[in-house]
């Protein structure tokens, strides 16, 4: 019987990951579409950065910064009790900063091609911009808001260099499905090798055809 | 009484354009500004709102300081209550016509949605979503959402420019009965002569940033005082020469109006040209229209 916990593992990483990536990306989105900051070129390119870089250049730093042998990773582990290095919490933090332009790309998008009429509408009826955010903005990009949800959430089930390299390869703590079909081919053991691979393609095809189906209208008579 | 005197420097496309307004609006007039597009009306509207910042200068309305660069004052468009129908409608899209006037709706009392909806002849499309509207119901949508807030300013930025002229005779109505209704101050952007004939009481022509006149509509754009009752604007399409007449033929609205002119009257008239035929009410003939 072949071990489901790599699995259960992907999928837990992933909806975490999606998440905490939903939190940190609409600020940052909006402030992207918003700021006339100079810094905006700058933080444009370092999201945009892990599209290019290649996983394991990401890991390998991660990997150096969060080691306990270094003074950032030692600072947290001394005073917050984490450690990042071979642990689920590194595998979150790693996968949040890897996956960060699939879910703030969509956003960025959708909010920057609202009218600015629509904000202005909003505000010159007495509404704050955080009201506007909620009862205008957010409303009118459900689609990129879905695009991005599940660009982030297939993108980190599909991760694999990062993970290795920041987390490494502990059954139940850090050994994704991923890695887990790496680790089965390798003992040449081909019959759980492939079942963790058609359930990962199943299940992200799934995912993808679902929200080409929403974005595409197919599905409107379902779910008005 | 609104107090103007506001400077903003603006980058068009011929090159950048100090934009200087000075000027007093009465409380309770109805207000055009026309001029060449280009000119700096909408920027005018959008920094009376606060969607805009001045460089410098300041805005008094009803001896209130919204804006006031030596004092450092800028009131957001959110403390202005200021009804601005955009252009583009700006109507949200995922809320229903209901939806768009409540989420404006001022809880001060006073008019109610239902009663706007009803002022504005929406009550038929209270579920629809604007983007199912035609335009004369999304301006009409436009309007009552600005309504809905209960303002004491009233900005309209070209309203009735993409409406055909039967909306547009229509919504002109809505205007002038809201204005006179809800004892509005109301600014608007607009380039058709008839419309600013019928509707304000005061035309501020502005081109290039600057005032360059200002009077009522007669003034600006007949230059002398009509004292006939009945008065239209049109499009002289037609000069006909008939022994010692001219027959002019003058397209208003959609209706050719034939029109006899003494040749002094004729002298710098050409086709193509805007004119406003009036004429006293001596002998109107009256008909009951079923």
């Amino acid at each position: 019987m072949t071990d489901l916990q790599p699995l259960y593992l992907t999928f837990q990483l992933a909806l975490v990951t999606t998440l905490v990536l939903l939190i940190v990306s609409l600020p940052l989105s909006y402030w992207l579409v918003h700021s006339r900051s100079r810094l905006k070129p700058v933080i444009s390119t370092l999201v945009s950065m892990p599209l290019v870089l290649p996983p394991t250049v990401l890991g390998f730093y991660f990997l150096l910064a969060f080691s306990p042998g270094n003074a950032f990773g030692s600072f947290i582990d001394r005073w917050f009790g984490i450690q990042l290095v071979f642990s689920f919490g590194g595998l979150v933090l790693a996968s949040v900063i890897y996956s960060l332009p699939f879910m703030v790309h969509p956003i960025q998008a959708g909010l920057a091609a609202l009218p600015p009429s629509l904000n202005e509408a909003s505000y010159v009826m007495g509404k704050s911009k955080w009201t506007t955010l909620w009862k205008v903005q957010l409303p009118n990009i459900k689609t990129s808001l879905l695009t991005g949800i599940v660009l982030a959430f297939a993108h980190t089930v599909g991760e694999f260099g990062v993970v290795l390299m920041i987390g490494g390869n502990i059954p139940g703590k850090t050994k994704v499905a991923s890695i887990a079909i790496y680790d089965e081919v390798e003992a040449l053991n081909y019959a759980s090798a492939n079942f963790y691979s058609i359930v990962l393609f199943v299940i992200t095809f799934a995912i993808l055809l679902l929200v080409y189906l929403i974005n595409g209208g197919h599905l409107k008579q379902f779910w008005k | 009484m609104i107090y103007i005197d506001l400077h903003k420097k603006l980058e068009t496309a011929d090159g950048s354009m100090v934009l200087h307004m000075q000027t007093e609006v009465p409380k309770g007039s109805f207000v055009t500004l026309y001029g060449p597009s280009g000119a700096g009306k909408t920027s005018t509207l959008r920094m009376l709102a606060g969607l805009l910042k001045p460089d410098k200068g300041s805005l008094i309305v009803n001896d209130l300081s919204w804006y006031d660069a030596t004092r450092n004052i800028n009131l957001r468009p959110q403390k202005r209550q200021i009804g601005y129908v955009f252009q583009d409608y700006a109507l949200f899209p995922h809320m229903s016509v209901r939806e768009n006037l409540e989420y404006g709706h001022s809880a001060k009392g006073g008019i109610s949605v239902d009663e706007l909806l009803e002022l504005m002849e929406l009550g038929s499309l209270v579920n629809r979503k604007p983007k199912t509207l035609s335009g004369g119901q999304q301006q009409r949508v436009a309007l009552a959402r600005a309504l809905a807030q209960q303002p004491e300013i009233l900005l309209l930025d070209e309203p009735l420019a993409a409406l055909d002229y039967k909306f547009r005779l229509k919504l002109q109505d809505y205007l002038y009965k809201v204005h006179r209704e809800f004892n509005l101050t109301t600014i608007m952007v607009s380039h058709d002569i008839s419309e600013i004939t019928s509707l304000s009481d005061l035309v501020i022509v502005i081109d290039h940033g600057r005032i360059v006149r200002q009077g009522t509509p007669d003034k600006i754009f007949v230059n002398r005082q009509i004292s006939g009752k009945f008065r239209f604007v049109g499009e002289v399409q037609k000069i006909e020469k008939q022994d010692i007449v001219y027959i002019v033929s003058v397209l208003v609205h959609s209706q050719l109006i034939k029109v006899v002119a003494q040749p002094s009257e004729m002298q710098g008239i050409d086709i193509g040209d805007m004119v406003m035929i009036a004429s006293k009410a001596f002998n109107p003939i009256i008909y009951k229209i079923d």
